[in-house]
């Protein structure tokens, strides 16, 4: 199991945004995280990423417990994220905002720009050739070097994929990553995740647009209320009483 | 053929305060370019001052030694400073560093082996003038040369958004606190380049209003890129001095229109180029395009 969350707990004042939350995902899969707003998706995806510590519970990522790390050093052991509300660098242009993304796999190279040394400029032109070549991959090439703040807001999703992507995580959860596009946009998103999965790497994927999570997730978590209330393969997920009670109301 | 030489002696202390006011507004851009107002630096050139000062003036250190020392102490003394106060944002940072201002300030005022108040004075001056260009240009070159950097690319995240560069892997106290003790440097070298200048240290001189005086060159110049800071630097510097020629030629008394003008000027840069003088020509560019793609819709 390259994640397991157990028991995860966080209490904003009175409010238990999570309630004893708990997520498996393997290496290679795509996880679908979904429930009704409010259900503490996002609260989970924060609380994995760092941004938020828990009250109680215990996350493993690779046999390695990362609870309460800060952000940074949850990243560097390959956990990388987009934004529900998007948080883009926005006055960076696409390109510049995917090679902030790959900070982590960039080697330091302020001393050796200095003296204008070779290797620099050599590691310069690959992460920016390995940028351009991730916005390619989300169908931004030519759009690279527009300032991000320009651009619709399902092409800034898109970027955050492929910012989020450059560091080549081993699990890259996704906040929502198709809202807002039209049909076209979201086929091009899942055919990313797919890929993604095919190399090895994980996804966690919250997303409203049930299709989509039926027809990219291998396994599929449902939270309301800060709790699991069904999770399994997404047809047996779907079937669940509970599921259909949470989303539609319990008299349907 | 131009006087080079007359034009050099004549405006030589011009040309040093340009340069001298350039590093200053180079040191606060350094915090400001990775989000961070900090207004500690008044104390930092004032820690250089007197650490150089002293060193000359009272061991007879070499030259070298004792600008060394200028910044290294305020480098030092920035770290434990920093560690605490970096975590504060936006307005409390500002203020907390304007208290460590007025601490600085404060010690030496009541501290009598520097003479209190009243300073020290008779600081052999052996600041030249090609120091402090050369400074200048050597600090320019190596913030021209972290743009671009993987640090540099980190320090831009961490001013647009500091959580999400710290998702991205950015260990962002690390570059803060990198960013404010190489600041504290620049600002220590310059303090103790001008103590060695004006042979004079004194502690009021380094108070709140040189503090804001740094910040205002940065920002006026434009504190988006490193050029921005050095020609705000310059642009206010100048500015006085043009006025005073300028005032003598149309029969002015000197004195309060002088300062009238400077703050009336100061004001428009702000109110009409938000980016800094440096963005003067990008925004004309922009109006002139604005005003084509009108006239071509008639």
């Amino acid at each position: 199991m390259l994640l397991s969350v157990e028991g995860l707990e966080r209490s904003f004042g009175g409010v238990r945004a999570l309630d004893g939350a708990a997520v498996e995902v393997s290496a290679g899969e795509v996880h679908g995280l979904i429930g009704p707003n409010g259900a503490g998706k996002t609260t989970l995806l924060n609380v994995i990423s760092g941004l938020f510590r828990p009250t109680r519970g215990r996350i493993v990522l690779g046999g390695e417990r990362i609870d309460g790390l800060p952000p940074h050093r949850i990243a560097a052991l390959g956990i990388t994220r987009t934004y529900q509300n998007i948080r883009l660098f926005p006055g960076l242009s696409a390109l510049e905002n995917v090679m902030v993304g790959a900070h982590l796999v960039r080697r330091g190279d302020t001393l050796r720009r200095m003296l204008f040394l070779r290797s620099a400029r050599d590691d310069e032109a690959r992460a920016r050739e390995a940028a351009l070549q991730l916005l390619g991959r989300v169908g931004l090439g030519d759009r690279a070097h527009h300032r991000v703040s320009g651009l619709s807001y399902g092409d800034q999703r898109r970027v955050e994929i492929a910012r989020a992507l450059a560091s080549s995580p081993r699990l890259v959860l996704l906040d929502e990553p198709t809202a807002g596009m039209n049909a076209a946009e979201v086929q091009a998103v899942a055919a990313v995740i797919r890929e993604v999965a095919k190399q090895g790497q994980s996804v966690v994927l919250v997303e409203h647009n049930v299709q989509l999570v039926m027809q990219v997730c291998d396994r599929i978590t449902v939270l309301n209320f800060g709790k699991v209330i069904a999770h399994g393969e997404p047809q047996h997920v779907a079937s669940q009483a509970e599921v259909i009670a949470a989303y539609l109301g319990s008299d349907a | 053929m131009p006087d080079f030489a007359g034009f050099f002696l004549t405006y030589q202390s011009l040309l040093a305060f340009i340069g001298l006011n350039g590093l200053l507004a180079l040191s606060v851009y350094c915090t400001l370019c990775c989000g961070q107002l900090s207004l500690a630096n008044a104390g930092f050139m004032a820690i250089g001052a007197y650490t150089g000062a002293l060193l000359t003036q009272n061991a007879h250190a070499p030259f070298p030694v004792a600008l060394l020392a200028g910044a290294v102490l305020p480098a030092v003394i920035a770290v434990p400073l920093g560690l605490p106060v970096l975590r504060l944002r936006g307005v409390f940072l500002a203020i907390a560093t304007i208290g460590f201002g007025e601490v600085v300030r404060l010690a030496f005022v009541n501290w009598s082996y520097t003479n209190g108040a009243l300073g020290l004075v008779a600081i052999p001056q052996k600041t030249r003038l090609w120091m402090i260009w050369v400074a200048l240009a050597a600090v320019m070159f190596a913030l021209a040369r972290l743009r671009g950097s993987r640090a540099g690319y980190a320090l831009e995240a961490i001013r647009e958004d500091e959580a999400a560069a710290r998702t991205m892997g950015i260990a962002s106290t690390h570059y803060k606190l990198s960013m404010f003790v190489l600041g504290a440097a620049i600002a220590g070298f310059a303090g103790a380049l001008e103590a060695h200048l004006t042979y004079m240290v004194a502690p009021n001189g380094y108070g709140f209003s040189r503090a804001v005086e740094m910040l205002v060159y940065a920002v006026v110049g434009g504190d988006a890129v490193f050029h921005g800071p050095v020609a705000g630097a310059a642009f206010l510097t100048v500015l006085p001095e043009a006025l005073r020629g300028a005032g003598r030629a149309l029969g002015l008394s000197p004195g309060p229109l002088r300062l009238f003008l400077n703050g009336a000027i100061l004001l428009a840069v702000i109110l009409f180029l938000p980016n800094g003088i440096v963005s003067l020509p990008r925004t004309l560019r922009e109006r002139r395009m604005r005003k084509a793609s009108r006239a071509a819709l008639g």
